[in-house]
C-alpha cells in the first residue's frame, strides 16, 4: 500500500507555556521549543505498521517554511522511506482550504492508496483532511483510532466517538483518514536513527514544482484570517491559595472537608 | 445582507442533543436578523415528534427522512446537503464528533469558508463575520475574520452558548425527503462498539483525584493512588494517560471518555482543554493543582494552586492521613 502521511512542525505544547506576544500579533516565538505535531506522529507509526505487515512504502509531507524540513526527517528515522518538504514564500498565510489545496496538488504527483493525517494539530481545528478528502473526490473519516486491512480494495475502521465508544464503517480505498491519539504506541526516535537519515535528500516543492492556482493559497487566497491573539478575561476564574506548603494544605483541607472531599 | 442560516440537529433516540438549543443561541449572536431553518435527518416514526419539538425553536425544520440516514453517516450527509443547500448558505454545525466529520469536506464541496470550533461571535464587518476561537488547547484566544461572500459552514463549541430555551419560533416542519438523490456512500456504517467497562465506575464517584500530564512517569500514578486511598476518592484521569495506556480508558474524564458528575474534583497536572472539562457536568466543586500559573483550568476552577503536584500531592497525603 503507498501510504502518504501530511505532518506539521507546531511549538511543543508540553516543553512551552504558550503566552501571547507583546502587541497581540502572534504568540511569544522566543525560546520556543517546536516538534512534530503530537496526532502526526501516531499517523506516521500507524502508516508504518500498515507499510511492515502488506507492504508498499511511506511518504512523510510538510508544507510549512525550510525549519519544517527537520520534523519530515525525525519522521523518516522513524521509518517513513520518504519525504516531501512543500514550502514556497507565495503559500505563507494559508488556511485550512490553502493547506489541503497544496497537498492536493502533491497528491496528484504520487499514486497514493491511504492517505493520513493527524485529527487535529496546534489551531485545534481539525480541518485538513476532511477538506483534502472532498478536493480529491474520496471517502474520509475522523477521528480513526483502528485500521484493519481488508483487501486492497477497502479498510475497516474505528472512529472515536463521544463517551469513549467506538463507530467501526467499511471504507473504500483510496481514502483519507485523520488520526486520533491512542490508536497505537509511536516509537522511539534515538540518536542513531535520526544520523541515519541526516544526509538523506528531502526535495522541496514550491510554486513551479506543483499545479496550483495561486490565487487559492497564500494569505490572498484564505477565506478566514487571523486577526489577532488575546487573552480573554473569563470573570474572577478560581480563588489562588497562597503561602507556605504547609498553609496551603491546611486551608485545602478545611475547604474539602467543608465541600464533602474527604471521607 | 440576509444569510441564509441552517443549523444541523445532532439527536440520538428520538432525543435532540444539549446544541440543538445552544445553536439557536449561537445563530441570534451571529446573525440577529436571520430567520434559521433545522437541518434533521434520521429514519422512522420518532423523526416526526423530533421535528415538531425542534419548530418551537426555528422557524422552518427540514426533515430528511431515509433508510439511509438511520445512522448519521458524514460520508452520506455531507453530499446530500451540498446538493439542497442554496448558495451561500451560513451552515452551523455542532462541533462533536459527527460535525468534525462532517464540516471540513462540506465546506469544500459548497465551496464556502470553514471555521472549526467557534466559542463567540463578535458582529459582522460589511460581509464577514468575526468569530472567536482558541488555540494551542485554549491556552490562547484568537479572533477570525470568516468571508461569508459564498457562504460558510462554522461549527460550534458544544457548551459554548447557553441553549435558547424560548421555544417560541412556531417553524413548520418541511419535508425534503423526496429531494435526497442518490445516498450511496464510500464509506458505510457498520457498528458501535461500546466503551469497555473497568474496573471501578467513575460516573458514580462523589470524589475524583484526576490526573494529566503533569503525573510524568507511569510509576507516578502511586503517588494519585495514595492520595485517593486517604481522601477515600477514585483516580481518574485526562486523556494523554490514557494514550499513553498508564490507565484505563474507563478511567478518563472527557467528551471522548466518560462523563462524570462528582461533588468534588481535584484536578492534579491538567491543563483544562474543553473536551476534558466537556466530561464535568453537575457543577462540582473544582480545585486545580498545576505548576504553570497560565495554565486554563484556573479559569474553569473554583479554587487553584500553583504547585508542582508530584511535590504537592505527597504532602498533602501525609497530612491528610495524620487526620
Amino acid at each position: 500500500m503507498e501510504i502518504l502521511v501530511c505532518v506539521k512542525r507546531v511549538p511543543d505544547t508540553a516543553e512551552n507555556e504558550i503566552e501571547v506576544n507583546s502587541d497581540g500579533t502572534d504568540i511569544e516565538r522566543d525560546d520556543l521549543v517546536y516538534s512534530v505535531n503530537e496526532w502526526d506522529n501516531y499517523a506516521v507509526e500507524e502508516a508504518i505498521q500498515i507499510r511492515d505487515n502488506v507492504g508498499g512504502s511511506v511518504t512523510v509531507v510538510a508544507v510549512g517554511d525550510e525549519e519544517s524540513e527537520e520534523v519530515v526527517r525525525r519522521e523518516m528515522a522513524m521509518g517513513a522511506d520518504n519525504g516531501i518538504l512543500v514550502s514556497d514564500d507565495a503559500f505563507e498565510g494559508s488556511d485550512g482550504k490553502g493547506v489541503a489545496t497544496l497537498l492536493k496538488a502533491v497528491v496528484e504527483k504520487g499514486q497514493y492508496d491511504l492517505i493520513l493525517t493527524g485529527a487535529q494539530a496546534d489551531e485545534g481545528a481539525g480541518q485538513v483532511g476532511g477538506m483534502l478528502a472532498a478536493m480529491l473526490g474520496r471517502p474520509y473519516a475522523s477521528l480513526v483510532n483502528k485500521i484493519e486491512v481488508v483487501d486492497d480494495k477497502k479498510l475497516k475502521v474505528g472512529r472515536e466517538i463521544e463517551g469513549g465508544n467506538q463507530e467501526m464503517s467499511e471504507i473504500d480505498l483510496p481514502c483519507i483518514l485523520s488520526i486520533q491519539t491512542g490508536i497505537n504506541e509511536p516509537r522511539y526516535v534515538g540518536i542513531r536513527g535520526i544520523r541515519k537519515v541526516a544526509s538523506v535528500e528531502i526535495p522541496v516543492m514550491g510554486t513551479g514544482d506543483l499545479n496550483v492556482d495561486a490565487a487559492a493559497v497564500g494569505t490572498a487566497g484564505a477565506k478566514v484570517k487571523r486577526l489577532d491573539y488575546f487573552v480573554p478575561d473569563l470573570g474572577d476564574g478560581a480563588e489562588m491559595l497562597e503561602g507556605s506548603t504547609d498553609e496551603i494544605i491546611e486551608k485545602l483541607i478545611e475547604i474539602l472537608k467543608a465541600k464533602g472531599g474527604l471521607k | 445582507m440576509a444569510e441564509q442560516v441552517f443549523a444541523y440537529i445532532t439527536h440520538k433516540n428520538g432525543v435532540a442533543d444539549d446544541s440543538a438549543l445552544e445553536l439557536v443561541a449561537a445563530a441570534k449572536s451571529a446573525f440577529p436578523d436571520a430567520a434559521v431553518t433545522a437541518l434533521v435527518t434520521g429514519a422512522g416514526a420518532a423523526l416526526d415528534k423530533l421535528c415538531d419539538q425542534i419548530a418551537a425553536s426555528y422557524t422552518e425544520v427540514w426533515k430528511f427522512d431515509n433508510q439511509a440516514l438511520d445512522y448519521p453517516n458524514a460520508e452520506v450527509i455531507g453530499p446530500m446537503l451540498a446538493g439542497l443547500l442554496p448558495g451561500k448558505a451560513v451552515v452551523l454545525l455542532p462541533h462533536d464528533t459527527f460535525g468534525m466529520d462532517l464540516g471540513p469536506g462540506l465546506s469544500i464541496k459548497l465551496d464556502a469558508a470553514f471555521v472549526a470550533d467557534a466559542v463567540g461571535f463578535e458582529g459582522l464587518e460589511a460581509t464577514a463575520l468575526k468569530v472567536v476561537r482558541q488555540e494551542y488547547g485554549g491556552a490562547v484566544s484568537t479572533h477570525v475574520l470568516c468571508d461569508l461572500t459564498n457562504g460558510a459552514v462554522i461549527n460550534v463549541r458544544p457548551g459554548a452558548f447557553q441553549p435558547d430555551e424560548s421555544k417560541a419560533a412556531g417553524g413548520q416542519v418541511v419535508d425534503k425527503s423526496g429531494e435526497l438523490g442518490d445516498l450511496g456512500a464510500g464509506r458505510r456504517y457498520l457498528e458501535t462498539v461500546a466503551a469497555e467497562v473497568g474496573d471501578v465506575d467513575i460516573t458514580k464517584e462523589d470524589v475524583l483525584v484526576s490526573i494529566g500530564r503533569g503525573i510524568e512517569d507511569e510509576d507516578n500514578i502511586e503517588i494519585a493512588d495514595d492520595l485517593a486511598k486517604a481522601m477515600g476518592a477514585v483516580v481518574s484521569c485526562s486523556r494523554p494517560i490514557v494514550d499513553a495506556k498508564w490507565l484505563e480508558k474507563s478511567r478518563q474524564v472527557g467528551t471522548s471518555g466518560q462523563t462524570v458528575k462528582p461533588k468534588v474534583y481535584l484536578a492534579c497536572g491538567i491543563s483544562g482543554s474543553f473536551q476534558h472539562m466537556g466530561g464535568l457536568k453537575g457543577n462540582p466543586f473544582i480545585i486545580a493543582i498545576n505548576k504553570n500559573p497560565k495554565a486554563p483550568i484556573f479559569q474553569l476552577a473554583d479554587v487553584g494552586i500553583v504547585a508542582d503536584i508530584l511535590e504537592f500531592m505527597p504532602e498533602l497525603t501525609e497530612k491528610v492521613e495524620a487526620l
